[in-house]
């Protein structure tokens, strides 16, 4: 797979369709693994980083479950590339900062990708399309017991698995979970969700992770706690706190459809027709458009355009994709362009 | 507007900083607003969190913390506290007697109850489930939930006679 066929490939997790892909459009495992013994990224030098490179990259190569994926070098990606897969959710913006002996592997259906020498040996993850993280486990889980077969782990038994960061010791996993909850946002309920979900020890971050603003109505919410609890127990609980989070935006939905239902219809009609009609828009607006329009859609309110086609609108409408598409470096002034005239055609009705 | 640092660009990201409740604005062009991003995250990252998580109850073992050192990678704990990061697997070891208290405020336990790797497994399983479930049948005695500690108990009668 050459990385430019990503771009006419439809990514597994945006395919809008999963338990409640109303308000999740996608469910993540990653996990992070260590080489015994072997120094960590950080602190390898360039002799060590490029054997553990080496090592893990023919592990992954005789890994069944593994074997439609392609390993790229981040040496030899530019910027652009880099940045498109940090859109496409495959590999941190961490991992893109620095490349030396990074690499990352990702199967050709986009479930799942592996970044090596991020801050852990392994970073690996899957994702799924709706409220899936049992799913996503499984097919995690499988992953790493055949690659802990080709590779020794860092691994206590009172500790389990060592990770560069102690926040990650443990069971070395993350279940996130992306929500869309522009309901909860319009009534001002979020704040109140949002400190409810940080006191049970619960992350919550915007659209691209660590560090990012939510926009779009997107946010993505973690277990913070590795260690204590077994993969099984810290997912049940994410699920459950989800299910919840889902249940009141589907309220708030209703309740706003019942007392105001022209003032949303409005909302969302003019964020369609601004969308159908801009020639110059910068992502910010149009995050907040699309993510009216997808309200729009669940409601029923919009018809004649699947969840799918906004999904991808989503990743697409990001600098480095319309970078790609137009095959060559864009300034943001064109780029704003460039995009209008995306989400134009694709809402095209 | 153009970028506030090099004036040359066109400014598309607009940053709103709160230093000693002085709020300041920057607008910066994209590339300026990559070197700012990188600058801020060196100043306050993870590693000045953890540091000052990792409370110490003595005063005595601070001082010594300072001069621990891994042996497999040659990590120290004070450049442990300078980068929030380990060196390597081994230095979990090498710094036990800290990380207790450090993972202790993190995560709120210091027993991993998840999956091991299958090499592991055959080695040591029966002592981390031992462990595992003695804690368990604490919890469960605890919340006087006592149908599930009799269960568990029962477990871990059965674990110990297989020794």
């Amino acid at each position: 797979m050459l990385l430019n066929d990503l771009l006419n490939h439809d990514s597994e997790w945006l395919k809008g369709t999963g338990p409640n892909s109303d308000i999740v459009i996608s469910s993540r495992i990653r996990l992070a693994r260590n080489l015994d013994k072997v120094a960590f990224p950080h602190w390898a030098n360039k002799k060590q980083a490029e054997e553990t490179q080496k090592v893990i990259i023919d592990a992954i190569s005789k890994v069944d479950y593994l074997k439609n994926s392609t390993v790229f070098k981040l040496a030899e990606l530019d910027a652009i590339d880099k940045q498109f897969l940090v859109e496409r959710h495959l590999m941190s913006r961490e991992h893109a900062q620095k490349s030396d002996h990074k690499a990352i592997v990702i199967e050709d259906q986009e479930i799942v990708s592996i970044m090596v020498n991020e801050e852990d040996h392994l970073r690996m993850q899957v994702m799924q399309s709706g409220l899936n993280l049992f799913e996503a486990w499984n097919i995690m889980n499988r992953i790493d017991d055949a690659l802990a077969k080709e590779l020794a782990f860092a691994f206590f038994p009172d500790w389990g698995y060592l990770t560069a960061c102690p926040t990650n010791t443990g069971t070395g996993m993350r279940g996130s979970v992306m929500l869309h909850l522009p309901a909860l946002v319009m009534t001002r309920q979020i704040n109140r969700v949002l400190s409810a979900i940080a006191k049970l020890s619960f992350t919550t971050r915007g659209l691209y992770g660590e560090g990012t603003q939510s926009s779009g109505n997107f946010f993505q919410i973690s277990n913070q706690v590795s260690l204590g609890h077994s993969e099984d127990e810290i997912l049940e609980n994410i699920n459950s706190l989800i299910r919840q989070i889902v249940e009141q935006e589907n309220q708030s939905r209703q309740a706003s459809l019942l007392r105001n239902k022209a003032m949303l219809e409005d909302r969302i009609s003019r964020s369609f027709g601004i969308l159908k009609s801009a020639h110059i828009i910068s992502t910010e607006e149009t995050l907040e458009l699309l993510s009216m329009v997808r309200l729009g859609c669940d409601l029923g309110l919009i018809k004649d355009i699947d969840r799918k086609t906004l999904n991808e609108l989503f990743i697409i409408m990001h600098p480095a994709h319309l970078q790609k598409l137009q095959n060559r470096k864009l300034s943001p002034q064109e780029r704003d362009i460039e995009r209008a005239e995306i989400v134009r055609v694709k809402l095209k009705i | 507007m153009l970028c506030d640092v090099c004036n040359k660009n066109q400014a598309t990201v607009h940053l709103t900083e709160i230093v000693d409740n002085q709020m300041t604005e920057l607008h910066l062009c994209e590339e300026c607003a990559l070197k700012k991003s990188a600058e801020m995250e060196q100043q306050f990252g993870l590693s000045d969190l953890l540091a000052g998580m990792a409370q110490f109850e003595k005063p005595t073992e601070e001082k010594e913390s300072v001069s621990a050192k891994c042996q497999n990678c040659g990590l120290t704990y004070a450049d442990f506290k300078k980068i929030g990061r380990l060196g390597c697997g081994e230095c979990y070891g090498a710094f036990k007697k800290y990380l207790v208290p450090l993972l202790k405020r993190i995560h709120g336990s210091t027993l991993h109850f998840g999956k091991s790797p299958a090499r592991v497994t055959k080695m040591s399983n029966k002592k981390v489930d031992l462990t595992a479930l003695r804690y368990k049948l604490q919890q469960a005695i605890e919340a006087e939930a006592f149908e599930e500690a009799a269960k568990i108990r029962d477990q871990i009668k059965e674990l110990e006679k297989q020794q």
